[in-house]
């Protein structure tokens, strides 16, 4: 692995006159309209939000591992949090719904969209820039308010929002039933705000992929990270509107006096939870899209050889584009809803597994044959398989709504939802940071402190979310504050302990990975172009790519997964190279289909 | 220990554990095999096709006839699973799944109690002799109960992990949701959907009765019943 | 390069910290407001004169309902006999449990308690029922019960609160800011539970005990409207005038509810 990762590339390239960047540094790095900026500034954010998120996490396990012993260092808390040390049932409230908000809009989602759809769509396409460089810049300095307001919620009377990321309805709008007015306001306030900055960043990727690829990279070249990211800015520009819709509609409830979900006055709380999931499906395949991207273009450099059924990973995305449109109601099973439509959302919901499942045996197609090279980024990607597998295949058990109905709102939901995202999404975040590092910080992250956290992460994390199936399948409840007080919980007691214990150690094993990030960051060893030896265009630049990218336009000849191919002497061969030899070369062809 | 990992769901207590247990239990078989394999074939071509010196990946870009097998393959699984499953939830949810004979009673859920009205010696809900109990549901085994389900504020959601059912109660609507218990003894009613600070303690006794003892514990309750 | 876009980072984080510190300054304005009230501006005057009285029932007393606290032993423990929700105390014909206060005529200057006032929750009821505050007075509220309480203020006029103490032993403080009789108080975790306070702009009420007996004290001479209020059975007022040092007497009579 240690010659992959700090061998030099066999094509070198001219990388044309030196680009003299005189741009002031608050344009350059602060208000800049650098994509590649724009993504380092997102993913600083996004980690910060990550750890944020996880601190949360940390608190909610203290108390259900051990429910009423003071929280370490509580005592330094408001006594709206805690009261002589202990979380108060208010905190860990809105520390639930902090948790999921944090991490789903604004870990996860920009970690994934904004930082490598930001990051990667022009350095992949071949194009300097985004098409719209100052939105783009806009998009950030939008989401950065957004964030700054969510977690203003925490410092004002009545603290946080704390009615579940998902906010239903009327619990959400009616202060009353909470004790939380400005902190439910807070959160409407700022996903609003954010769905602003989630707008402005998707339909600049879609412009750009759609206008801004180089000569020769037409649709069928595109990486897979690229396809996903496409289609996911797509489900984005669909989706946050409606997002944005009844937010609105429930800011209207909390501050005017409208009555949209509130039935005392002829309101309908379902509506809010039609119009969450038509958002909120589409947005699960939005954290998880990008991710089976990435994953795939890793896998295929790990494994040094061609993805496997690029025609119908690519048909897949856009499956589940289109799928995830008709499967909201999956989350509504018990909500009263009509129940023929429970039947017809099941089928739907079933059948969007199939997609999924293809992108699994297609993973297991391209390593099969392989040379595989472990380099880190390659163990969490093939971390990221093994780890999505669990979590697609426990989704079958609630899409079958007889089952659905036991175990609905349970921790096994839980389990199930922290196997994709923490499983699937967040191991791909860790692959991709690792893989693009070198490129955005032009050194190399430590390899060594890499696995450390790799291997610690992988144990941890399973001991954390695996035994909450068990939990679930016992009927524990979520967003419970005690779980004691159910005598058919108090005997799983022991394994609510377990999952504490496992989730601190998880905790304290991403500090390592922090650790790692920001000593690399100074220390590291100087990354070259190429450190993994792949295809794309990105890596024919030096780490880091200077402002606007390529001196010359590139041309490209071929998709990103040639690896091993008998063209070649090396098992790689990247996408801009003419073929090797003359005979037989491809012509350019121009961009566009 | 084994009971904390294990895949086996806790005994039940109503005729829905029939219907629902076989659904879980077939999925578990069905995803068990598909987990072990994947996961076995990812761990085998991970050391066989470990890189080695001198050696190459094949060259190959996919190939139709998989694509074909795993894509059929996994659809028809799905909709023979849905297939399957749809038969229970249209008893246990349906419009037409509720009983005829079924003794109505009606709970409101509020921050944070069930507050169950019984019909009281007629039988009948909405007459005089209807009494309500808070925190207390009592049933008669091995007969239907139908529930009025509705909400004073908040959603709350009915979940008896013993009878496998479970039903959000939602302010403004009057959802119907029924069970036949088939023990005689004492379960726990939770509530399953965040609705407050109360959330974790929003918990009722269910008490299933014989149906004797049921009727003598309604006499009871005619006059002597406490305001909630 | 690499150097300033730490300085990128930096910056970065500096602005969330500034956010974070405007909000912790709110925070603690909200905390402390009690605490202004406390020491803001001189005290409103007081005199030595006394307005004290009975309630008096007449009819039938109603009896009071029966709680049902078979779900949480821990409160029903408390009891020996079958606890009952104490919406009528009544004793040889006096009620209890009435607020009497100086509605009008009280000086106008700016009244600070010294003391906090207090309610517990114990076995399930709180204690007391029926209970006045100044404006910005402290209320202590008690947990004695080892089980969650919920205490939500339902007020008009002031800004209302929600908030929980899942055991035994826990105290939170909490005031209102604007005059208003009453702010009802209930627990929704126990849907039996509930109390009214009486917030003034001055520190002229009292609350009848069981024998209906009740002073209010320190007033200064002059000429008050007093009113008295029952949670079931409304308010009634009476007009008195008093000198300096008097003592003066009005009984208020609240009848029954006709069955």
């Amino acid at each position: 692995m240690a010659t992959t990762a700090t061998g030099t590339s066999a094509y070198t390239y001219d990388h044309g006159p030196a680009h003299v960047d005189d741009r002031p540094f608050i344009r350059k790095y602060i208000f800049s309209t650098d994509h590649k900026i724009i993504g380092i500034q997102f993913l600083l954010m996004s980690l910060t939000f990550l750890l944020l998120g996880g601190t949360l996490a940390m608190v909610m396990r203290w108390q259900l591992g051990f429910p009423g012993k003071p929280l370490p260092g509580g005592t330094l808390l408001p006594e709206t949090y805690t009261n002589n040390g202990v979380v108060l049932p208010e905190f860990y409230n809105s520390a639930v719904t902090m948790h999921g908000t944090f991490m789903v809009f604004f870990a996860i989602m920009p970690l994934l969209v904004g930082v490598f759809g930001n990051y990667l769509i022009p350095l992949k396409i071949g194009a300097p820039d985004m098409a719209f460089p100052r939105i783009n810049m806009a998009s950030f300095w939008t989401a950065v308010p957004a964030g700054l307001l969510m977690l203003a919620g925490f410092f004002v009377e009545g603290g946080s929002a704390a009615a579940g990321w998902t906010s239903y309805a009327p619990l959400s709008a009616r202060s009353d039933l909470t004790g939380v007015h400005l902190g439910q306001i807070f959160w409407c306030l700022s996903l609003i705000i954010l769905g602003l900055s989630s707008i402005m960043g998707s339909f600049n990727y879609i412009t750009t992929v759609i206008n801004m690829r180089a000569p020769g990279m037409n649709w069928f070249r595109l990486p897979l990270s690229i396809w996903a990211l496409f289609v996911t800015a797509c489900l984005v520009l669909l989706a946050i509107p409606v997002l944005s819709g009844a937010a609105i509609l429930l800011l209207f409830d909390q501050t005017i006096g409208t009555h949209f979900f509130d039935p005392q006055a002829g309101g309908q709380p379902l509506l809010w939870q039609h119009l969450f999931w038509f958002f909120g499906h589409p947005e699960v395949y939005i954290l998880i899209l990008p991710a089976m991207g990435m994953a795939s273009d890793i896998i295929a450099n790990g494994a040094r050889k061609p993805i496997f059924g690029y025609t119908s990973m690519v048909l897949a995305i856009i499956a589940i584009g289109f799928l995830g449109w008709g499967v909201w109601g999956h989350h509504m099973f018990q909500s009263g809803m009509n129940p023929t439509l429970g039947t017809t959302f099941m089928i739907s919901t079933l059948l969007i597994s199939v997609p999924s499942a293809i992108k699994t045996f297609n993973w297991l197609g391209t390593i099969w044959q392989g040379n595989i090279t472990f380099h880190v980024p390659m163990l969490h990607a093939l971390a990221f398989v093994s780890m999505f597998v669990i979590g697609g295949l426990s989704g079958v058990f609630m899409a079958a709504s007889p089952f659905d109905i036991y175990i609905h709102d349970t921790y096994f939901i839980v389990a199930h939802l922290h196997y994709v995202l923490f499983g699937g999404s967040l191991f791909a975040i860790f692959a991709a940071v690792t893989y693009w590092y070198p490129k955005m910080f032009g050194r190399m992250m430590s390899p060594f402190w890499g696995r450390v956290h790799f291997w610690l992460t992988l144990v941890f994390y399973n001991c954390t979310f695996f035994p909450m199936h068990q939990l679930g399948l016992h009927g524990h409840m979520r967003r419970i504050y005690d779980p004691t007080q159910y005598a058919f919980l108090r005997e799983m007691q022991p394994v609510n302990q377990f999952i504490s214990i496992s989730a601190f150690c998880l905790f304290a094993t991403q500090l390592i990975f922090a650790a790692n990030f920001i000593g690399s960051w100074f220390k590291g060893e100087k990354a070259p172009d190429n450190p993994w030896l792949d295809n794309g265009l990105e890596w024919t630049l030096p780490s880091p790519p200077p402002h606007g990218n390529f001196a010359t336009v590139p041309t490209v000849y071929r998709g990103p997964y040639e690896y091993s191919s008998p063209h070649s002497d090396l098992d790689y061969l990247p996408q801009n190279v003419p073929m090797p030899g003359g005979a037989g070369a491809p012509h350019p062809q121009p961009a566009g289909d | 220990m084994d009971k904390f990992l294990s895949w086996m769901l806790p005994p039940g207590a109503s005729t829905f554990v029939g219907d629902i247990d076989w659904i879980y239990y077939l999925i578990l078989a069905v995803t068990g095999v598909a987990f072990v394999l994947v996961e076995v074939a990812l761990v085998v071509f991970l050391i066989r096709y470990r890189k080695r010196p001198g050696r190459k990946a094949t060259y190959i870009h996919g190939s139709n006839r998989a694509e074909v097998i795993w894509t059929s393959v996994t659809a028809v699984v799905v909709v023979i699973i849905g297939l399957l499953s749809a038969p229970a939830w249209n008893k246990i949810k349906g419009r037409e799944g509720v009983p005829p004979n079924a003794m109505p009673i009606g709970i409101e859920a509020k921050q944070f109690e069930w507050n169950v009205t019984y019909p009281g010696p007629d039988g009948k809900l909405g007459t005089k002799d209807d009494f309500t109990i808070r925190g207390q549901l009592h049933v008669p085994v091995d007969r239907p109960t139908v529930a009025m389900l509705t909400s004073q504020d908040a959603i709350h959601s009915f979940f008896v992990p013993s009878f496998r059912i479970k039903q959000d109660a939602v302010p403004g609507m009057h959802i119907r949701v029924w069970f036949q218990p088939t023990k005689v003894g004492e379960y726990e009613l939770g509530c399953a959907e965040l609705c407050g600070l109360g959330h974790y303690r929003m918990r009722a006794i269910v008490t299933v009765h014989t149906q004797a003892d049921y009727d003598r514990w309604v006499a009871e309750q005619g006059h002597s019943v406490a305001q909630r | 390069m690499r150097r300033m876009m730490l300085g990128a980072a930096v910056l970065a984080v500096g602005v969330w910290g500034c956010g974070g510190s405007k909000g912790d300054a709110s925070n603690g304005s909200t905390g402390g407001s009690s605490a202004v009230a406390q020491s803001g501006g001189a005290a409103g005057p007081t005199g030595n004169a006394t307005v004290s009285g009975v309630i008096h029932f007449t009819g039938a007393a109603p009896s009071n309902p029966k709680i049902d606290m078979s779900q949480e032993s821990a409160c029903q423990s408390k009891y020996t006999t079958p606890p009952t929700d104490p919406q009528y105390v009544v004793k040889d014909a006096k009620l209890g449990n009435v607020f009497v206060y100086v509605d009008s005529g009280a000086p106008s200057g700016k009244y600070t308690a010294s003391a906090p006032t207090e309610i517990d929750q114990s076995g399930c009821l709180y204690h007391p029922r029926v209970f006045g505050a100044v404006v910005g007075q402290d209320i202590i509220i008690k947990n004695d019960d080892n089980v969650l309480h919920n205490i939500k203020a339902i007020p008009k006029v002031n800004r209302g609160f929600n908030i929980s103490q899942p055991s035994a032993g826990m105290t939170s403080k909490r005031s209102f800011s604007s005059p208003e009789v009453m702010v009802p108080l209930e627990c929704n975790v126990h849907g039996w539970m509930h109390a009214y306070v009486g917030v003034l702009p001055h520190p002229f009420f009292a609350t009848s005990d069981s024998t209906g007996a009740f002073a209010i004290k320190n007033l200064p001479a002059g000429t008050y409207t007093i009113k008295a209020w029952h949670e079931k059975l409304g308010t009634q007022q009476q007009t008195v005038t008093v000198g300096a040092g008097e003592t003066k007497t009005i009984d208020f009579t609240f009848s029954g509810p006709k069955a």
